[in-house]
């Protein structure tokens, strides 16, 4: 059963889908940024997904224990580093969403565009 | 300790550091001093390092003297030289140009943070440049990026926040992007650093999944680069940016993300890959030529001073393309000097709209109508830079322009064509540019009684960037040297 033993990159390929999905056809500004914290987070199961090696376990050396095998820390390491960035990349959208709400009176794409087309 | 080792960390370590001490700063003033002083330093910097280059010196450095490929490595070749100078050259002269533009644009109690996300993203623009691994690429990336979002974010155009999302959301793609196409070869390879990298894809058997990571990598960093269908961020967040901000980003952001897809292509893919330079040709040479003429024909008609730079921006990122695609060294060094020479070019005509919107409220052309009368020295900047962009002789446009013609050409019958698009655009530039200057020259002044000449001090810093074009133009030995180094050394992994 190969294509089930490729479960998880299958559901890293729908999630991604589903967050860029959201980011191309929603129309509110919030829902866009949720759509993208989707899109990023497929990408965090991506790269946990190819650290697990069967049977591994949590990368520690121990006194006495030998022949252990362990997953591979450094994707976990990098995906810490990427849940950092995304997180703060999702803050820095949602602040810019308060203030075109303080400066347009909306969040609505449509609504934005037709007040700066008055203006 | 020989201070010349630590050079290429400090190069990102500096403004790093800089930038919290910026934060808790008072005074608008001495915010915009410690700024200045630190962008200063960043360019003696890469000057340094640049000497260095020149001298056949190769920098590298290894994080916490952990040997690459496991320790992070940091490299300084005649590529990221070039592109260092570009980055802190670029900010140096928008910062010492900024401080009345950000005081009539930026409120007074945001203006130390609103400097402190400058260093930021002068740390992370030179950090990509410095990185020698994929990761610590894609960090710098961010870095910079939200650094630039919350500058971009600053003016007081409310127009500017729907574009910032924009370009938040898209920008954010690209480097997710980038991350997908990186975590698929560190998944065949099992290494981040390029160098290591580019040994062991050789024995990966199944390059499927090295094929995908091509493929998000390039589409990834075109995003953030603004290559053509994917540029729409660029007009608008260039148009609404506080002017200051204009002149550092047009100078160098977009350029810092073609470096990075110029290194990855042609250092990591090229000739390990199956047909990649063929791919990398066909994908990205109709993309150039598309950029070349519909952003050129968007500028001709465009209204706003700004936004009509910025979609010539747009068009001249279709040259540096179209360079790297005709996969020669003659035709990627002259890509590699485009980035140089565009950016003294673009950085002088912003810097000339900065100045000028310190006098007119509306950067409309119908509103500069006559405005050369009461500020001949400002407009005259504007003429030279306009004449580099356009590629008249005796600039450094000229340069750049002259060696992507001699390239295209040297491919034969099918280079002719090339070569007149590469006409056909710039005579569409002339258009472009001339619009803007028969409105400042020949059109009768209306009510701007107000209009005085520029500050001298900013007036010399606008001449000086204006004559650097000039300059480069006649004295072209250090960037053509520096381009034709990178070039072969990007195009000896071909050999």
């Amino acid at each position: 059963m190969e294509l089930l033993g490729y479960y998880n990159y299958w559901v890293f390929a729908v999630v991604l889908m589903i967050g860029f999905y959201a980011v191309i056809v929603c129309n509110n500004l919030i829902k866009k940024l949720l759509g993208l914290a989707i899109f990023q987070s497929a990408v965090f199961l991506m790269y946990i997904t190819m650290d697990k090696v069967e049977g591994g376990t949590a990368p520690i050396i121990q006194k006495g224990v030998e022949g252990q095998i362990f997953s591979n820390p450094l994707p976990q390491v990098l995906i810490l580093t990427a849940i950092v960035v995304g997180v703060s990349t999702t803050a820095l959208g949602l602040a810019i969403v308060v203030r075109i709400k303080e400066a347009y009176g909306s969040v609505e794409e449509d609504d934005i565009l037709a007040k700066d087309r008055q203006s | 300790m020989n201070l010349t080792e630590h050079l290429a960390a400090l190069q990102v370590v500096v403004p790093l550091l800089a930038a919290p001490v910026i934060v808790l700063l008072q005074g608008k003033r001495l915010a915009w001093a410690a700024t200045t002083a630190t962008s200063v330093m960043a360019f003696i910097i890469a000057v340094a390092l640049t000497v260095g280059v020149m001298n056949g010196q190769d920098f590298q450095y290894f994080m916490g003297s952990w040997d690459a490929p496991y320790g992070i490595e940091l490299r300084v070749d005649a590529l990221s030289a070039l592109v260092l100078l570009v980055v802190t050259g670029a900010s140096t002269v928008a910062l010492l140009a900024a401080y009345h533009s950000v005081e009539s644009q930026v409120e007074t109690e945001r203006q130390p943070l609103f400097y402190a996300a400058w260093v930021l993203a002068l740390a992370g623009l030179t950090g990509i440049t410095v990185a020698a691994d994929a990761f610590n690429i894609f960090v710098f990336m961010e870095i910079s990026s939200l650094a630039s979002y919350v500058l971009v974010a600053g003016g007081p155009d409310r127009r500017a926040l729907p574009a910032v999302f924009k370009y938040l959301i898209f920008g954010t793609i690209g480097a997710t992007f980038y991350l997908i196409g990186v975590g698929l070869i560190y998944m065949m390879t099992g290494t981040l650093n390029l160098a290591d990298m580019e040994l062991r894809i050789h024995e990966v058997s199944d390059q499927s999944p090295i094929l995908v990571a091509a493929g998000f990598i390039t589409v990834g960093l075109a995003l953030k680069a603004a290559v053509f269908p994917l540029h729409i961020w660029l007009p608008s967040a260039y148009t609404f940016a506080p002017h200051a901000v204009t002149v550092f980003l047009a100078a160098c952001a977009t350029k810092v993300s073609l470096y990075v897809l110029l290194r990855f292509d042609f250092f990591v893919f090229q000739q390990n890959l199956f047909g990649h330079e063929a791919q990398f040709a066909y994908f990205l040479m109709p993309l150039a030529l598309a950029a070349i003429i519909v952003a050129s024909a968007i500028a001709m008609f465009e209204k706003n001073v700004k936004r009509l730079l910025a979609w010539s921006s747009v068009a001249q990122i279709g040259y540096i393309i179209l360079g790297a695609s005709l996969v020669t060294v003659a035709g990627l060094s002259a890509s590699i000097l485009h980035i140089f020479n565009h950016a003294l070019a673009k950085g002088t005509l912003f810097l000339v709209v900065a100045c000028l919107a310190l006098q007119v409220s509306q950067l409309r052309l119908g509103s500069l109508a006559g405005i050369a009368k009461a500020m001949p020295w400002t407009c005259g900047a504007f003429v030279v830079a306009g004449l580099s962009l356009i590629g008249v002789p005796g600039t450094a446009g000229f340069v750049s322009k002259w060696y992507l013609i001699s390239a295209v050409l040297s491919l034969g019958p099918s280079g002719i064509a090339l070569a007149a698009v590469i006409v056909v655009s710039s005579l569409m530039a002339v258009v472009y540019i001339w619009r803007i200057v028969e409105q400042i020259y020949f059109q009768p002044a209306t009510a701007m009684t107000t209009v005085k000449e520029t500050p001298i001090s900013l007036l010399a810093l606008t001449w000086l960037a204006a004559l650097a074009n000039i300059y480069f133009g006649l004295n072209p030995e250090l960037p053509v040297t520096l381009s034709s180094a990178a070039a072969t050394v990007l195009m000896g992994h071909l050999q």
